[in-house]
């Protein structure tokens, strides 16, 4: 019995993979296994390779594995591709509508199951992810019952017919996979898990139910991979609470038409990717300079320009941390799981409407789009905090000789007091000119340096929970593994093998990229020989970041991944013991 | 109940004399009034440029944004709070060069808000450059040898785009501005309102006189009929566009949040935002 195994399914985009391995992973979720699933896809809706590489285990994964144990495929293509990454004695089903083959010189089992063909006779050639799924069950001793609830929640509307088809189509491919390997074949089956539920959801959802839940009512946003999924979510959900999402005609539209509803008083996000954020960053600046909070997310994907828009990196992070002309305050924040993605979600509200500033909430593809087992959240740990914002209909006279109301009060932590437009006596004026206190232009000096002054105070006292994730177990460590974003999953990983090759390895995760924790990190970079910053760019951002902030630029070291895929934990493994 | 006093602050604009914007500010002034508008419910969002400036002379809540995106801010401050009148305001390049996906977009949403452009074919505060309203032909600091792109026809457009109100004006006509700004708040959906504002300073072909000279007034055009989209734009190619009237107004169409499904009838900045646990724990078990 084996306590995880990696799982991959692949063809033609378009061909129904993604569903099959839905289907597959929804159901051991339900068991209680931990799932992590990261799909190669292209930017384009029919045709070329895609596949989703699934792992199962009996505790918590935040990373893909290095190698395979068993490979659906539903062309040649597939098993060209990706057979190489199966482990020895490792299984490839394939349909034998396209007489699959395996190179020689491996070891590993080859069997070709008629998908397609069960699949036609049963109907309709669609179920042959089914008949996949059947197949699989076979090769991990799981009943083929295991699938009936998720098979009737998908098919339901469809009717009983629809749903028995589709039973039958799993129990066929199962009975013909059983025959074609004389019965059970061995180290494929798994562990019991737990039977507890989780939620089975991307690093996007998670962010569009903290949006949800943390009071967001309006959304403005523009289609792009990888951020599409939380305006989806938004565009279902709203209209129950009576918000709702408009999508703009473009990223400059989304995040201006956000900045207008927060400043009257409506908790707005828009979300978009790279070249997205790129087009919103004068918009970013007035709502520095207008102090009208304003949360964007970035999912970040390969750039520059068009650069690998279905493809993980996290190149932005320079981008988004000084992004804008001129001097704003600004919080970049990074998740590093789908949990704290949801949290973060709540949270960047919050800060961005306590400091009146813009909040940029920083994922990647891998954290946005990789799907997995989720731990139920906490409710009680979402709070709705508005600074502030002074919520009475009526204020009292001001002693303004227009009757204007001190928006920008220059105040001792920098943050005035805040009023939406309908309120009486809350009249001011807002712009992106530099202003005195009412919001009226002024190019005065002194007011210019008071009112600059006052803005960039805000942040001094900023209050971040867990603005570095530490696991710091030793006082003289060989290695520093810095990460943010989703590589938490595979350093979290390497360590133990690199720990059991006798080096001793603390790990920090930067969460709050921007202000950056200087000091948290300085403390943790004094306890190690060497600091190996893990990223997926090329020129090592955050590593940057952190030499311009800490110093110790001798110590800090470059382990750097470019080529649109996520880290395997081996990769980090080998590159670490190269540079120590 | 207030007066157009009562939309007016001390500060004092920085137009040249004999700007056409300080008649635009007048009429929206008294416009809000004789609506029956109070200061506090009125938002005035401006883009950049002269004109831009507008937000700051107007005794209402005003945004003063990015150049060309008074249409993006003014649909949010509209969606966030429907109880709010909003006029969104700037010159033509604002929003018939920059911003114009905005316009064109704005138009064809039809949210239920105000569009005033001052319309000066030039651009003035950076000094003389040609405007997407310049004729071909027009000599300006970035053509010297005349303008050869050719002029937008923005009222054309706003009806091919699908507007619900489509109007024109003229800036010493205060009377006529005024009644037509009325018209296009007590609108349901987006009024485009273009008003020739002429530009004293850098403009010296399209001057007050060279307006009174070319501009048919809808009016005296026997049997026209605003709710004839055909009429509208067969009345503004035969004039090249130079006419003054609600040249357009769709009354039957409903506006964009009165389509929106779910869309609060309440004001959404004063719905509640807690989400209730069993509802977060429903929206949880959707996911497992």
């Amino acid at each position: 019995m084996i306590d995880q195994l990696s799982w991959k399914v692949g063809g033609q985009q378009g061909e129904g993979i993604d569903s099959t391995g839905e289907i597959f992973a929804m159901a051991l979720n339900r068991q209680g296994y931990y799932l992590y699933s990261y799909r190669h896809f292209s930017s384009r809706i029919k045709g070329g390779h895609t596949n989703n590489k699934i792992r199962v285990s009996t505790s918590e994964t935040r990373s893909i594995s290095d190698d395979l144990d068993i490979l659906i495929a539903f062309d040649q293509e597939t098993i060209d591709v990706n057979v190489h990454e199966l482990r020895d004695g490792g299984v490839v089903i394939g349909d034998s509508k396209f007489n699959p083959t395996v190179p020689e010189d491996l070891n590993v089992r080859l069997y070709a199951v008629p998908f397609t063909e069960i699949a036609s006779e049963l109907g309709t050639s669609l179920m042959k992810n089914m008949v996949a799924i059947g197949a699989t069950s076979a090769v991990l001793g799981l009943p083929v019952e295991s699938y009936l609830e998720v098979v009737e929640e998908i098919f339901a509307r469809k009717g009983a017919k629809v749903v028995e088809k589709n039973m039958e189509a799993i129990q066929k491919g199962a009975d013909r996979f059983n025959e074609l390997s004389g019965g059970q074949i061995d180290g494929f089956q798994l562990n019991k898990a737990d039977g507890k539920k989780r939620m089975f959801m991307i690093g996007n959802d998670a962010i569009a139910l903290g949006f949800v839940a943390g009071g967001v009512r309006f959304m403005s946003a523009y289609p792009i991979t990888p951020a599409s999924e939380i305006m989806e979510y938004l565009i279902k959900k709203l209209p129950e609470f009576g918000g709702t999402v408009i999508q703009t005609e473009d990223e400059i539209a989304a995040c201006t038409m956000a900045i207008g509803a927060n400043y009257a008083g409506v908790r707005t996000i828009t979300s978009s990717a790279g070249p997205g954020l790129s087009l919103m960053m004068e918009a970013l600046g007035l709502s520095g300079m207008t102090e009208v909070p304003l949360v964007v997310v970035d999912t970040q994907r390969g750039g520059p320009s068009t650069g690998l828009p279905t493809k993980q990196e996290q190149s932005d992070l320079m981008a988004m941390i000084y992004g804008t002309h001129g001097e704003i305050p600004k919080v970049v924040m990074a998740p590093s799981t789908v949990e704290e993605a949801f949290y973060d979600a709540v949270e960047a509200l919050n800060i961005a409407e306590e400091y009146q500033i813009p909040v940029i909430l920083l994922t990647d593809l891998q954290l946005s789009l990789g799907k997995q087992s989720v731990e139920p959240l906490d409710y009680s740990r979402v709070e709705i905090r508005r600074g502030k914002l002074d919520p009475k209909e009526e204020l009292p006279d001001t002693d303004d000789k227009d009757g204007y109301f001190k928006r920008y009060e220059v105040t001792e932590d920098g943050i005035s007091p805040r009023v939406i437009p309908g309120m009486k006596n809350g009249i001011h004026h807002v712009t992106g000119v530099e202003h005195d206190e009412t919001g009226k232009p002024s190019e005065v000096a002194a007011n210019r340096q008071k009112q600059m002054d006052k803005r960039l105070r805000k942040l001094q006292n900023l209050s971040f929970n867990v603005p570095v994730v530490k696991q710091a177990p030793h006082e003289e460590a060989d290695i520093l593994l810095v990460g943010f974003n989703s590589t938490r999953g595979v350093i979290e990983e390497a360590i133990p093998r690199l720990e059991a090759d006798g080096l001793k390895v603390n790990h920090a995760h930067i969460r709050l990229i921007h202000p950056f924790p200087a000091d948290e990190m300085r403390s943790m970079i004094d306890k190690a020989k060497n600091v190996i910053v893990v990223e997926n760019n090329a020129t090592g951002q955050l590593a940057n970041i952190l030499k311009m902030n800490v110093g110790q630029h001798e110590k800090i070291k470059n382990l750097l991944k470019y080529d649109g895929n996520p880290f395997l934990p081996s990769e980090v493994v080998m590159k670490c013991k190269e540079l120590v | 109940m207030a007066t157009f006093k009562d939309f007016r602050n001390s500060i004092k604009p920085n137009w040249c004399p004999g700007c056409g914007d300080f008649s635009v500010q007048a009429a929206i002034q008294r416009a809000a009034a004789n609506v029956g508008l109070e200061p506090d419910n009125l938002a005035v969002v401006s883009g950049i440029g002269c004109s831009g400036r507008i937000s700051g002379y107007i005794k209402s809540y005003g945004f003063h944004g990015i150049h060309g995106r008074s249409l993006p801010i003014a649909q949010g401050v509209k969606m966030a709070n429907r109880d709010l009148t909003v006029i969104a305001s700037g010159g033509d390049g604002d929003g018939f060069a920059i911003g114009m996906g905005h316009t064109v977009h704005a138009i064809r949403r039809n949210i239920d808000i105000t569009y005033i452009v001052m319309d000066n074919q030039i651009y003035g505060l950076t000094k003389g450059q040609t405007s997407p309203r310049s004729d071909v032909g027009f000599k300006t600091k970035s053509t010297p040898e005349g303008s050869v792109e050719s002029a937008i026809g923005v009222m054309e457009l706003a009806l091919t785009a699908g507007a619900t109100f489509v109007a024109q004006s003229f800036s010493t006509d205060l009377k006529e501005l005024t009644s037509i700004i009325e018209a296009g708040i007590n609108h349901k959906g987006f009024s485009l309102i273009n008003v020739f504002s002429p530009c004293v300073t850098y403009n010296k072909v399209n001057t007050y006189d060279w307006f009174k000279e070319h501009l048919v007034s809808l009016g005296t055009i026997e049997d026209y009929d605003s709710s004839n989209r055909m009429m509208a734009m067969q009345t503004l190619m035969e004039n090249k566009g130079l006419v003054k009237g609600i040249i357009y107004q769709d009354k039957v169409k409903p506006s964009y949040q009165d389509l929106a499904h779910g869309y609060s009838k309440e004001a959404l900045a004063k719905v509640d935002l807690n989400l209730p646990e069993e509802k977060f724990n429903q929206l949880m078990s959707e996911f497992m």
